[in-house]
């Protein structure tokens, strides 16, 4: 009861004020953007930030004695600071700024995996993850000779939990696992699999890219030993994201990259460390960028999250209707726990084409493997078309995604 | 006759079309009638495998000039297909190699080919090329 009246209260209308972009028209027709999972649109709010940086702020981080060193130093900091608060970690050093999700898996493969896997050990995946969480671990796993294991996906696109239980042994040294599947939308049950993990003693990385910007994330009642996520799915400008980690695991990893505010001395004969996170801040970091996520958790923060989440939920089952009562459709991911995400196929048509119709009618939506091709042939399909929500989407502009849709099966079944 | 008398057929037929659905209702009806590829080259060997959707591409030689079939799992890409076919199928190696392709620009289809789309297309021309290059000094099969 008291949920519905929250859902009543947000007023989507004024949010969707907040991202300008969302009132371009598309070929003459209004842009109905449902290609979230790709990335997200930015409020006002983000750039303002960045547009105040560099009119009033800029300079580079922790250098300069100067005046505007420290203001930018101080801005770029609070922003970390803001990151640490926004999924509930212990300290702001355990909070590393990276290029974005892709960055941070390879950061952790890079260093820690060149660290401690060794011939014979074992890594841990799904057969639902990211092309950006399997190749990581492929590369790292080939030059140590490690093992790459898949933890096989159910048809309802669920993890096998069975199958995770017999996969998981004392071999495993590390289980990479994503939060909510991009291409599926399977929130999967990771609380209780980082548990698992633990009791073999094998570390765990949550690849939290689909996750941040719908669910409240708490990395110490997770007990993960990495997450990681990027800005741009989150509101917040391309080129930045995170990796979070223990501290006490980032500082038994070597430098991932050397470089400039990485060091603490240099000389020729050997170097020594930052501490941490700068020991892999290795360069001029995305000072913008960190800035712009710090602005896209304040601007999360300014609602109810769980009254977002409700909303999106709603979205979800809405279009989920609609979208089955269409003859033909076949739906990838009806997992119980799910995020606004849906993944389909016509029965005969091929994703692309009703991608490339769609368009025309101003439906933003993706279609293909959306980088998860092994998912692709695990349901022997070529893709999907995936329409992901966010809580700027409407009830009307899924109504629009329909008749579209529509129009596009009768265009093509003719 | 000469590519650009081609391509300025196409372009006439395109001109005829009011709105993107009717253009689109035709590249699909083009898709549908394109000759279906050899069996024998819907294979590994002769597939350009796109983001989006998927290419068979197969060239051969015959009395000098250059004959393509092709195929696709996406009828849209199927219909381009066809279009490029209609355009450079039977020239000569030089024709194919020298053609700049800019009708598929001029009937607002230049979205097809741009990188983003993924669909194999690009691809497919680049290989298309490649085959003429590959033909020009062979005596015709």
């Amino acid at each position: 009861m008291i949920v519905q009246t929250k859902i009543a209260s947000l007023s989507v209308d004024s949010i969707r004020k907040d991202f300008p972009i969302l009132s371009t028209m598309v070929y003459d027709k209004p842009l109905v953007y449902f290609d979230n999972g790709a990335t997200s649109q930015k409020p006002k709010q983000v750039v303002e930030a960045i547009e105040k940086y560099y009119f009033t702020q800029n300079a580079n981080v922790h250098r300069g004695a100067h005046y505007l060193s420290q203001v930018a130093t101080e801005a770029f900091e609070n922003a970390r600071i803001k990151i640490q608060h926004f999924i509930k970690a212990k300290d702001n050093t355990s909070i590393i700024f990276t290029k974005g999700t892709t960055d941070s898996i390879n950061l952790v493969a890079q260093s820690w995996g060149r660290k401690n896997l060794n011939p014979g050990d074992e890594v841990l995946i799904s057969g639902m993850e990211h092309h950006s969480n399997i190749v990581p671990w492929q590369l790292i796993c080939e030059e140590r000779g490690a093992l790459l294991k898949i933890i096989p996906v159910l048809n309802d696109g669920s993890i096998d939990p069975d199958a995770f239980k017999k996969t998981c042994s004392s071999k495993t040294k590390i289980l990479a696992i994503n939060h909510i599947s991009n291409t599926l939308g399977t929130i999967n049950p990771i609380k209780e699999m980082i548990a698992y993990a633990h009791s073999k003693n094998a570390l765990v990385l949550i690849d939290g890219a689909q996750a941040v910007p719908h669910l409240e994330v708490d990395v110490i009642d997770l007990d993960c030993d990495f997450y990681t996520f990027s800005g741009h799915k989150m509101f917040a400008p391309t080129g930045i994201g995170v990796l979070y980690a223990k501290t006490e695991i980032l500082d038994s990893m070597p430098p991932y990259q050397g470089g400039g505010e990485m060091i603490k001395e240099v000389r020729f004969e050997s170097s020594t460390y930052a501490d941490l996170p700068y020991k892999f801040e290795a360069g001029t970091p995305n000072i913008e960028g960190a800035i712009g996520l710090g602005a896209a958790i304040d601007y999360l923060n300014s609602f109810d999250r769980k009254q977002l989440l409700a909303y999106e939920n709603e979205l979800l089952t809405y279009a989920t209707e609609q979208l089955d009562q269409l003859d033909g459709i076949q739906f990838y991911g009806q997992a119980k726990n799910k995020a606004s995400v849906i993944s389909f196929l016509i029965e005969g048509i091929h994703p692309y084409d009703i991608g490339t119709l769609l368009d025309k009618m101003g439906i933003a939506v993706r279609t293909g493997h959306h980088c998860t091709q092994p998912l692709m042939d695990r349901f022997c399909i070529p893709g999907t078309v995936r329409a992901s929500f966010t809580f700027y989407n409407t009830k009307e502009e899924i109504d629009l995604f329909i008749s579209a849709l529509n129009r596009a099966i009768k265009i093509l079944k003719k | 006759m000469s590519l650009k008398e081609r391509e300025r057929e196409i372009i006439e037929e395109f001109s005829i079309f009011s709105d993107w659905m009717e253009k689109y209702e035709y590249i699909i009806d083009l898709g549908k009638e394109l000759k279906p590829i050899n069996k024998e080259f819907m294979n590994d060997e002769y597939r350009i495998r796109g983001c989006q959707s998927q290419v068979w591409l197969h060239a051969w030689k015959e009395d000098g000039l250059v004959h393509f079939e092709a195929d696709s799992d996406a009828i849209i890409t199927k219909g381009i297909i066809a279009l490029l076919i209609q355009a450079l199928d039977g020239l000569s190696p030089e024709e194919i190699i020298n053609s700049d392709l800019q009708f598929i620009d001029e009937i607002g289809l230049k979205e097809h080919l741009s990188p983003t789309r993924a669909n194999g297309l690009i691809s497919m021309i680049k290989k298309m090329k490649l085959y003429a290059v590959g033909l020009q000094h062979k005596s015709s099969i």
